[in-house]
């Protein structure tokens, strides 16, 4: 089996992309009784609407969203709403026509594994995760937009904290 | 004569902006240099370039480098005239969505362009792909006698929310933002995938009224309103909403049908406001709301800069307006009012008869950079169509900012008169164009040559695209001429009645008939003309005119009596 991108690290993988389950699938399976210790991993498509699997997700071990094309952008927001809407909390992996220069973006949306379409390096792929240092806009992978940061690092600024996505009570409408 | 004033009211980048725009250089530099080597394809390949401006055209790549909400320092100027002349053919081309565009660069010298326009706070990032693109605005933004807001900060906020938003990196197609603060709307907001109008309550506060769905292309539409009022704080979080809906639901199976205003049409504005603002409520209270104080960082750098008390200059001018008629037509035609006394708005017009429409000699840029900092403080704007402005000048400089620009090819005093027309690249460059523009625009400035008729004729806005892709904004031409391809060969269709909406309504013209030659095309103007001043009364503009009679009277001197039977 071709090796991943899995938080960061190029690794082999541990699942067979075969045995996910479409939305249909799981749809039809999602009150079947499983054994002890199965793992459960579903495939999204474009067009799938993540609500579907919204109050399924504490039973998936990893959500795939699959890039038939790498310019159907749909998958960015299929990922920005299964980890800020839904929490979930899985590996969520983009799969697919996936390349390079995608990896930046995708992982700023939520994504923490890539599968590479077969011919590109994952090894040479892995360095684009780190294309930018700082980012104008808050997303999944870090909530607060540069400006509250630099409000923070101002002299007399505001302090905020530097993960939480928590806005102090007079910032709020 | 006055001292060089050089203080830049625009935003200037700290640390952290610089970072960005270079890392984004380095990231641009490997990946063209993988592409060079074979690991990219093409079709890997296009939209990483286009996404930084890079189309592949007839003759060479073209190269759009972004102005942010049209304006640009004198610094940045110089520039891009070093670039015209280090890496181009000596010349640029200002656009209708007030970016410059190269058209002849090396795709091996990319990167390096890109590295030198970093040195000057500049770059190409999303002037094209399937992205958000530069975010436009009024030209007279912060002088405008009727601004209500000064749009600037929140565009850069925006400008800056947009650069490299992962989430919508690969729209459904390309997305537009116009903003507008004042009265008359001169950004056209209403022919925008999103527009923002900046509006004040009764209490003062400051909000936003959204506009969604507008645009010109195959399928010209006038945006909808969505929201009456939306807090400026919540800018960011509404407009992602948007994106939102658009990117999870907006067509990708035909590029034609792929833009907002489709999806909009296709819900119906009711539910697809609804949906959006369900979206909303999600994620209204995200740290993406902006602070007061990040408001204040941003709108710290347009502060008014120093002007001078109003002086006792007014019988200069006065006597100069009275002795030189040419002055006289300039004045009227291409100075514009300012908030301030004793200040006017000055366009450098793009538009002398000969030359392409919106371009620019590296000289002339030098020229235009020298002037913007001795009369202007240093700053300029691009307008959208296709002229460059002086925002801030003192009358009593006015003649001879004049005489200078005159010297330099820059006076053509004809704005917002027949021959100042937009127009796009056309056949002659763009590879998408199905005809050319450029020489139906030069065959008409060439007939209709005479001042005072032209300005008999008064006020007439004519926009000229070489495709259905509307980048001559044909649509809202008081007279619209598009390039039509038919078996192969060029044809001109013409609309009447299209208006951008700067006084009243915009509004989208209509076809008067079957398509010309190009050689046919300026008698059909002066046909057009004909009409107008045979029927017009004396208040009355073009436009007026044609609003008042419909497209009849028109069409029958055009095409004579066999098509007004038909």
């Amino acid at each position: 089996m071709p090796d991943i991108i899995r938080n960061g690290r190029v690794e082999a993988d541990d699942w067979d992309e075969s045995a996910l389950l479409t939305l249909a699938e799981w749809k039809a399976r999602r009150h079947e009784s499983m054994p002890e210790g199965t793992r459960v991993g579903v495939r999204l498509e474009p067009a799938d609407d993540p609500a579907e699997i919204a109050s399924d997700l504490d039973r998936l071990q990893l959500v795939a969203i699959n890039f038939p094309r790498f310019a159907d952008g749909r998958g960015y927001s299929c990922a920005v709403l299964l980890r800020t809407r839904y929490g979930y909390r899985g590996e969520l992996r983009a799969i697919g026509d996936v390349g390079r220069d995608q990896l930046f973006c995708l992982k700023r949306s939520g994504f923490d594994a890539f599968a590479l379409a077969p011919h590109r390096d994952p090894h040479a792929a892995a360095a684009s995760l780190g294309d930018f240092s700082l980012r104008y806009q808050g997303s999944v992978d870090d909530p607060l937009p540069l400006f509250r940061k630099r409000l923070a690092m101002a002299p007399r600024g505001m302090h905020f904290a530097s993960t939480a996505g928590a806005i102090p009570e007079e910032n709020l409408p | 004569m006055c001292a060089v004033r050089s203080i830049e009211v625009m935003y200037r980048y700290d640390a952290l902006d610089h970072q960005i725009v270079s890392e984004r250089v380095e990231q641009f530099r490997d990946q063209t240099r993988r592409y060079l080597a074979g690991e990219l394809t093409e079709d890997e390949f296009r939209p990483l370039r286009l996404q930084n401006g890079l189309y592949v055209q007839r003759h060479a790549p073209m190269l759009r480098v972004a102005i942010p909400y049209g304006l640009i320092s004198a610094r940045q100027l110089r520039k891009l005239a070093h670039i015209a002349r280090k890496y181009d053919r000596g010349y640029g081309h200002f656009s209708t969505r007030q970016n410059l565009q190269y058209n002849w660069p090396r795709l091996e010298h990319v990167p390096e362009i890109l590295a030198e326009l970093a040195t000057v706070e500049m770059h190409a990032i999303q002037t094209s792909g399937n992205c958000v693109r530069n975010i436009t605005t009024d030209h007279f933004a912060g002088v405008a006698h009727d601004e209500v807001v000064d749009p600037r900060a929140l565009a850069e906020i925006l400008r800056q929310w947009s650069t490299f938003h992962p989430e919508f990196a690969y729209l459904p197609r390309k997305f537009k933002i116009a903003l507008n603060g004042a009265k008359s709307d001169r950004a056209a907001t209403f022919l925008h995938d999103i527009g923002l109008n900046f509006v004040t309550d009764a209490a003062g506060e400051i909000g936003i009224r959204v506009i969604v769905g507008g645009g010109m292309g195959r399928t010209p539409i006038i945006g909808h309103v969505i929201r009456e009022f939306l807090p400026w704080q919540h800018m960011l979080t509404y407009v992602e909403a948007i994106l939102r809906v658009y990117n999870r639901h907006g067509r990708r199976d035909n590029i034609y049908k792929a833009r907002i205003k489709i999806l909009v049409k296709a819900l119906g504005v009711e539910e697809f406001a609804r949906q959006v603002e369900t979206e909303w409520e999600a994620t209204r209270d995200s740290p993406s709301v902006i602070p007061q104080e990040e408001y204040d960082r941003v709108a710290a750098h347009f502060a008014p800069p120093g002007y001078e008390p109003p002086g006792d200059e007014d019988h200069a001018l006065a006597f100069q307006l009275a002795a030189d008629r040419a002055f006289s037509r300039w004045f009227e035609r291409n100075v514009h009012d300012h908030r301030r006394p004793g200040y006017r708005a000055v366009t450098l017009s793009l538009k002398k008869p000969g030359v392409p429409p919106g371009d620019a000699t590296a000289e002339q840029m030098d020229i235009v950079a020298d002037l913007a900092e001795r009369y202007s403080f240093g700053e300029l704007r691009v307008s959208h169509e296709q002229n460059l402005i002086l925002a801030d000048v003192r009358e009593r400089d006015l003649p001879e900012l004049w005489r200078r620009s005159r010297a330099a090819g820059l006076a053509t005093p004809s704005v917002g008169l027949l021959t100042n027309i937009v127009c796009c690249p056309g056949g002659d460059f763009c590879s998408l164009a199905n005809a050319k523009s450029i020489p139906i625009a030069e065959a008409i400035q060439r007939r209709f040559d005479d001042l005072d008729y032209l300005h008999d004729i008064g006020e007439l806005d004519l926009n000229i695209s070489g495709c259905m892709n509307s980048c001559g904004h044909h649509h809202v031409g008081h007279i619209g001429i598009l390039g039509v391809d038919k078996n192969g060969a060029e044809w001109y269709q013409v609309s009447i009645g299209g208006a951008q909406g700067i006084n009243g309504d915009p509004a989208l013209g209509q076809v008067i008939g079957p398509s010309f030659a190009a050689a046919e095309m300026p008698d059909v103007v002066d046909n057009l003309i004909g009409t107008y001043l045979g029927l017009r009364t004396a208040e009355e503009r073009f436009i007026d005119t044609v609003r008042r009679l419909g497209l009849a009277p028109f069409r029958q001197r055009v095409y004579g009596k066999e098509a007004a039977v038909a």
